[in-house]
């Protein structure tokens, strides 16, 4: 099975490069682009684990290692 | 009295800090590498600067789990004294040993420059003997160094009294312009609870001798030596 991981910044925090990136946007005449937020995306490929563990098994991961609690959140999908 | 500097891949002030912890204070020194799971021995044990592990993923994100951090995890819990500097100050804070997480830096560029900081503590073993309101100068060299907490975390840090440096102008006030990454409330280092682990973001090591330009680093590491000297 696979599980995607997307990492993001929390709202309250500030992201200089999304704010970057939506600068260039915006003097690339972008006008309607209202903010951009950069993250991170990870595809975890698991082996021998049931659907409902292996979710749960990619959590933990994100939650230890993928993510910083105190700067970033973190969402879990599985296919 | 015993040092140690622990070597990760891609540590690369680990020789800096060294040589003047040995060679320049006269301190009993060796490296630690990151696989050795204890600091047996150690009276301090330093986390240099670099890039650990290409700095993928996060910022000290993959040494935090290197088997010397769980040594280092419980040498801190006893007491021990930690100094992260740079690369060093990120894994600490990886480890959930000191507060806070570094965000790019305000340009997103890299800094490379000397900053001026302002020594607002001297309960703590790397600036004791220093006078709170002292300016030293050092570089900085980082990309993330943008120190976060939300703002209930930052005023408990303050009121604890373990904001250490602060980022500020040469005669000592703060303003904008001399907190160059934008860190929060221009905090360049702080300690945690007990005072014993201690994280900066600037280079002591790097300013530590006359013929490199200037030598105001050197007074951490001869307040370390001197501390564990006492001890």
């Amino acid at each position: 099975m696979k599980a995607r991981v997307y990492v993001t910044l929390k709202k309250s925090v500030f992201d200089p490069q999304g704010k970057t990136i939506h600068d260039a946007l915006a003097s690339m005449g972008y006008s309607s682009v209202a903010d951009v937020r950069q993250g991170k995306f990870f595809e975890v490929s698991l082996e021998g684990v049931a659907a409902a563990a292996g979710k749960k098994l990619v959590e933990e991961i994100a939650h230890k290692v993928l993510a910083n609690p105190v700067i970033e959140s973190y969402t879990v999908e599985v296919e | 009295m015993k040092i140690g500097v622990v070597v990760f891949p891609g540590s690369n002030c680990d020789h800096d800090a060294y040589h003047v912890s040995k060679h320049v204070c006269g301190a009993d020194t060796r490296f630690v590498w990151h696989k050795d799971a204890d600091v047996k021995g150690l009276d301090a044990v330093i986390l240099p600067g670099g890039f650990s592990y290409g700095d993928y993923l996060r910022t000290g994100g993959i040494a935090r789990f290197s088997p010397v951090m769980k040594a280092v995890g419980e040498f801190a819990a006893k007491g021990g004294t930690v100094i992260g500097i740079c690369n060093g100050f990120q894994i600490l804070q990886e480890a959930g040993l000191l507060p806070g997480a570094m965000l790019r830096n305000r340009t997103t560029k890299f800094l490379s420059q000397p900053v001026h900081v302002r020594v607002e503590r001297t309960d703590t073993p790397f600036t004791a003997g220093l006078t709170a309101g002292d300016v030293l100068t050092m570089p900085i060299g980082h990309g993330e160094g943008n120190f976060y907490l939300p703002d209930a975390d930052l005023d408990r840090l303050e009121g604890e009294g373990r904001v250490v440096f602060r980022y500020a102008r040469k005669d000592g006030t703060l303003d904008e312009a001399s907190n160059p990454n934008g860190s929060a409330r221009a905090i360049a280092g702080v300690c945690n609870e007990g005072r014993n682990v201690i994280g900066l973001m600037p280079h002591p090591e790097r300013a530590s001798e006359a013929a490199l330009g200037c030598a105001d680093g050197v007074k951490l590491f001869q307040a370390l030596t001197r501390v564990l000297q006492a001890a």
